[in-house]
């Protein structure tokens, strides 16, 4: 009786764990003393070390919605709305979300593996006993820093993408640049782009708080590190797409359609 | 030894109890510990020796008991005196833990900038050299924690613990999965420490050859108890078979 419970159990247990620990994050992230320097460069490492995979990604995705539309575009005889209908697909929904589930499998596993592996080597306990508060410094910069690169990384992606599509509608037809610019620009509005940076910030969060959490609290040694990376990445792959369809609601009520 | 009684202890632990859920790791454990004085705490695995002295700087929270380091009680200090407290406690955990991601330049500077926050770059440099001449390891200020040996981060976690000059030294296990040479090494190290700053310390080993070297006083750990006490060689001689499976 007590064994069907169990998983539901360790997922609200999980959850709640969670929650908690983000509660801890706000409590504790704003107070001084703040460790400006350990942000500085965590933003730069987590920002350079997805840059070009963020990029490529970008790019890739552009090319290929792109090609993929064209046919049933070109049925409909509606060819020329390509950039247009393309442009918004991208900028609300593939490339922030390409991107944020990129950034769980990169950034998560890997602030999971590296908390994981300092806490189960002490590291983390050496740190406190150095007269630093290791949530402040460890935790608080990771959340805070992947928290404002992620908007970067997907406005990044969403320009790069955008010279995809650029690519993939020259393939079958010839356009300029400029009209191509313009095409997208006519249909592409502040109300599309500003949603999907809101919730990149959104994605940008779970995927650290999550990362943070499995790390912080790796038990069992070096078998826990792996265990810790891995489920970092499956939840916060999983929230980024709770996180999409809130967005999406939400969104929707607000009538930012 | 009877010198050593009349003198004011540095370490204060008294009845101190430490359990997770049904797993009573401490139990009424005593022990005081004074100036310059070298203490072993002997015990098998999983007995409780990381824990007692992760309390002792409280990486992790007693149950019960008290704790006094300084005259100071452990326990109920704030967040502030704790890390003044903490500046002049040394301690070298089991697995080294030097920073992975900090050069070893990086990791002696780290306790130094966050414990003393007015300091100059000619004195940290200064403090870094001498840190690592003391430990026999100078020029190695560039390489990462992976490119050191095992002996070799012990070391630097030794120097990064001196750095700060702490009156008192909590040395988990310092020569545990070291070949005998190395050991030796680090046994020398340990009593250069005690005999140049007069360092007080409680180190925890089940290796005969650190007990025999550096103990001044050797105190068993059983069921959570301090179940003997003694110089190494009043232990070696008892009767008690508990106490003789250590030196068999
Ligand atoms: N944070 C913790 N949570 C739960 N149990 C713990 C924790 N830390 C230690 N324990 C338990 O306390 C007991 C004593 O652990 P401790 O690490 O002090 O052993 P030890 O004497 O240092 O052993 P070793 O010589 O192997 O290092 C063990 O049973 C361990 O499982
Ligand atoms: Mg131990």
């Amino acid at each position: 009786m007590t064994k069907t419970f169990e998983p539901l159990k360790s997922f609200f247990s999980e959850v709640g764990g969670i929650s908690i620990f983000a509660g801890r994050f706000f409590r504790e992230g704003f107070l001084p003393p703040y460790e400006f320097n350990e942000l500085l460069r965590q933003s730069f490492e987590i920002g350079y070390r997805t840059l070009t995979l963020v990029g490529v990604t970008g790019f890739i995705m552009g090319l290929v919605i792109t090609i993929q539309s064209h046919p049933s575009m070109e049925a409909f005889g509606t060819e020329s709305w390509l950039p247009s209908v393309v442009s918004v697909s991208l900028v609300r929904e593939i490339v922030p979300v390409i991107t944020a589930l990129i950034c769980a499998g990169k950034i998560g596993s890997g602030i999971g593996a590296e908390l994981g592996s300092m806490n189960v080597t002490e590291q983390i306990d050496a740190m406190e006993v150095s007269g630093t508060n290791p949530f402040k410094y460890l935790i608080v910069t990771r959340v805070i820093a992947t928290t404002l690169m992620l908007p970067i990384l997907v406005i990044l992606a969403d320009t790069i993408s955008l010279y995809g599509a650029f690519i993939g509608v020259n393939m079958k037809q010839v356009i300029s640049f400029n009209l191509y610019t313009n095409q997208i620009f006519e249909k592409l509005s502040f109300s599309d782009v500003l949603p999907s940076i809101i919730k990149s910030f959104f994605f940008g969060f779970g995927i650290a708080v999550i990362g943070c959490y499995k790390g912080y609290y790796t038990r069992n040694g070096t078998e826990g590190v792996g265990r810790a990376a891995n489920s970092s990445v499956v939840v916060s792959t999983f929230v980024v797409f709770i996180i999409d369809l809130l967005a999406a609601q939400i969104a929707d009520i607000l009538h930012f359609t | 030894m009877n010198t050593t009684e009349t003198r004011e202890p540095v370490v204060i632990i008294q009845n101190l109890k430490k359990s997770f859920g049904d797993n009573h790791v401490l139990n009424d454990f005593n022990l005081n510990v004074y100036k310059g004085e070298n203490v072993v705490v002997l015990g098998r695995s999983g007995t409780g020796k990381s824990v007692l002295i992760k309390c002792l700087v409280r990486l992790l929270d007693a149950d019960e008991g008290e704790m006094k380091v300084f005259g100071m009680s452990i326990t109920d200090l704030k967040h502030k005196e704790l890390d003044d407290i903490r500046a002049k406690i040394g301690f070298l955990f089991q697995s080294s833990a030097l920073y992975d991601s900090m050069t070893v330049r990086e990791n002696l500077e780290f306790p130094l900038r966050r414990h003393k926050h007015k300091i100059s770059k000619q004195e940290v440099d200064a403090l870094i050299k001498t840190a690592l001449e003391n430990v026999a390891l100078a020029g190695t200020e560039a390489m990462m924690p992976a490119e050191l040996s095992g002996g070799m981060k012990k070391r630097i976690g030794i120097a990064r613990m001196l750095i700060l000059n702490p009156e008192v030294m909590l040395y988990d296990e310092p020569t545990t999965g070291l070949d005998p040479i190395t050991g030796r090494e680090i046994n020398h190290l340990m009593l250069e420490v005690q005999r140049k700053f007069n360092t007080s310390s409680i180190i925890i080993s089940h290796d005969m050859n650190c007990v025999r070297r550096t103990a001044n006083r050797v105190v068993v750990l059983i069921n959570g108890k301090c179940y003997a006490e003694g110089t190494y060689d009043e232990l070696k001689n008892s009767n008690d078979k508990n106490i003789k499976q250590f030196f068999d």
